[in-house]
């Protein structure tokens, strides 16, 4: 069976994997990072992002082979030590989750939102940018209230 | 999801050589033919990943074309300055494909291989009578698309490339499956020098030209030369989000926005 290696949240990693891996396989089931979710394994649900080289990707959708060499941020890589990362302290302040099931795909989604469209998010845009992460409990009012703080506070915290 | 070999090759060469394999597939974003895997519709002995074929990807000017590689993503196009100025449209239709992650992964190359008949590209390249480049030929636009996931495409055959020629006026307009993102109904509507081409997506087996509304348009480039314009609804898709009769209403309608929407 061939071997993957790369980094995952700054740490090299490798592992032997079949062709048909899925990143979230890798990710979960070798690594033990189960941050990531698996909500729908259809590419509809957004639980399993994560970041692949900086861009936010749905990894049930990705496979583990096809990363060879790349690097990967995961919900388990964001926060730095006990300081949170200001996405995740946004959704906790302001109660963006019930669950917390598509929390990790959210906030990682999140991010990459930011990296995208910039630290001033209006409402609209945000729930635009998050048609690919669906969740079941908050009906989204707090985790578009969550992703805006979030993104405005990535500024500050940059500066 | 049955196994298979996996390879990632960093040449052109090298590509071609094991897409002669058989029973090789080209795999470009995965979206959806990962999905397809997973589901056991598809086996495939080896998987030949592109995305390392650096002379895919990127977006350039070639006189009065616009020419995108294959491996481009959808998010690439959607945010593209050239494309932004040259042929906003087609920024447009990519913004408009599936969600921000699936946009970040799928390509076009991999979309129009694909063929699904609510997938949003078709349109585009039939509506502009683009040319798709291949490893091994050029395909017209107008020959690409042979049916339901059916392209001219042979086993072993890789896009490389779509060239666009750029229009005077093109305007893309879609009525989305809500969940899916998919088009229920798409057109693609574009003022050429050849003339007005109206490519509809969604609404058939395939992606296909609207002629009445060419005709129409062709007398005057304005959405008021719709006025009265039907569409027969036989052939058309009937599914659990729309019947034939409501997609050939669609198609009148997305033609309208679209004309609206070219300026
Ligand atoms: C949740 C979701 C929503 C979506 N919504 C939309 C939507 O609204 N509109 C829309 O148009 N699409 C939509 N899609 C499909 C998406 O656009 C896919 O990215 C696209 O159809 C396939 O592109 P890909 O790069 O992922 O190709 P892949 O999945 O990798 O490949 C698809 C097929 O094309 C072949 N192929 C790939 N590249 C080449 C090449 N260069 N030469 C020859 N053959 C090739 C593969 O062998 C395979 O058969 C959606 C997908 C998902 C998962
Ligand atoms: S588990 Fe990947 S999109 Fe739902
Ligand atoms: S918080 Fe439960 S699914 Fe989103």
């Amino acid at each position: 069976m061939p071997t993957v290696a790369m980094t995952v949240n700054g740490k090299a990693v490798a592992g032997t994997v079949e062709g048909r891996t899925l990143l979230v396989q890798f990710l979960r089931e070798h690594l033990k990072l189960t941050g990531t979710h698996v909500g729908c394994d259809t590419s509809q649900c957004g639980c399993c992002t994560v970041h692949l080289n900086g861009t936010g990707v749905k990894s049930c959708t990705v496979l583990a082979l096809a990363c060879a060499g790349a690097s990967v941020v995961t919900i388990e890589g964001l926060a730095d030590g006990d300081t949170l990362h200001p996405m995740q302290e946004a959704f906790r302040e302001h109660h963006g989750l019930q669950c917390g099931f598509c929390t990790p795909g959210m906030i990682m989604s999140a991010v990459d939102m930011v990296r995208r469209k910039g630290n001033d998010l209006d409402a609209q845009t945000i729930r635009k940018q998050l048609e690919g992460n669906i969740c079941r409990c908050t009906g989204y009012h707090n985790i578009v209230l969550a992703v805006q703080a979030g993104a405005a506070a990535m500024k500050t915290a940059k500066a | 999801m049955y196994d298979f070999d996996y390879h990632k090759p960093a040449h052109r060469a090298d590509a071609d050589t094991l897409l002669g394999r058989d029973n090789y597939k080209p795999l470009a974003g995965g979206m959806s033919l990962l999905p397809a895997l997973k589901l056991r519709l598809n086996r495939h002995d080896g998987l030949v990943d592109l995305g390392a074929l650096s002379d895919l990807q990127g977006i350039r000017r070639d006189g009065d074309a616009m020419v995108i590689g294959a491996m481009t993503t959808h998010a690439t196009v959607a945010a593209s300055d050239l494309l932004q100025q040259a042929l906003s449209a087609l920024c447009v239709l990519a913004e408009g494909i599936g969600d921000p992650l699936v946009r970040n992964r799928g390509t076009l190359g991999g979309s129009i291989a694909n063929a699904d008949p609510g997938a949003d590209y078709p349109a585009a390249v039939l509506g502009l009578g683009a040319t798709v480049i291949t490893n091994r030929r050029e395909i017209a636009g107008d020959a690409f698309f042979t049916g339901l996931f059916e392209t001219a495409l042979h086993s072993g055959e890789m896009i490389t490339a779509v060239r666009f020629p750029l229009p005077q006026k093109a305007g893309y307009a879609k009525y989305r499956q809500p969940a899916s993102r998919f088009a229920i109904t798409g057109v693609f509507v574009a003022q050429t020098v050849a003339g007005v081409r109206v490519a509809v997506t969604g609404a058939g087996p395939s992606v296909f030209r609207f002629a009445a509304a060419e005709a129409a348009l062709t007398r005057r480039f304005d959405a008021a030369a719709l006025e009265g314009l039907t569409l027969a609804p036989e052939g058309l898709n009937s599914d659990i989000h729309a019947g034939a009769d409501y997609r050939a209403h669609c198609v009148v309608e997305m033609t309208r926005r679209a004309v609206i929407a070219a300026g």
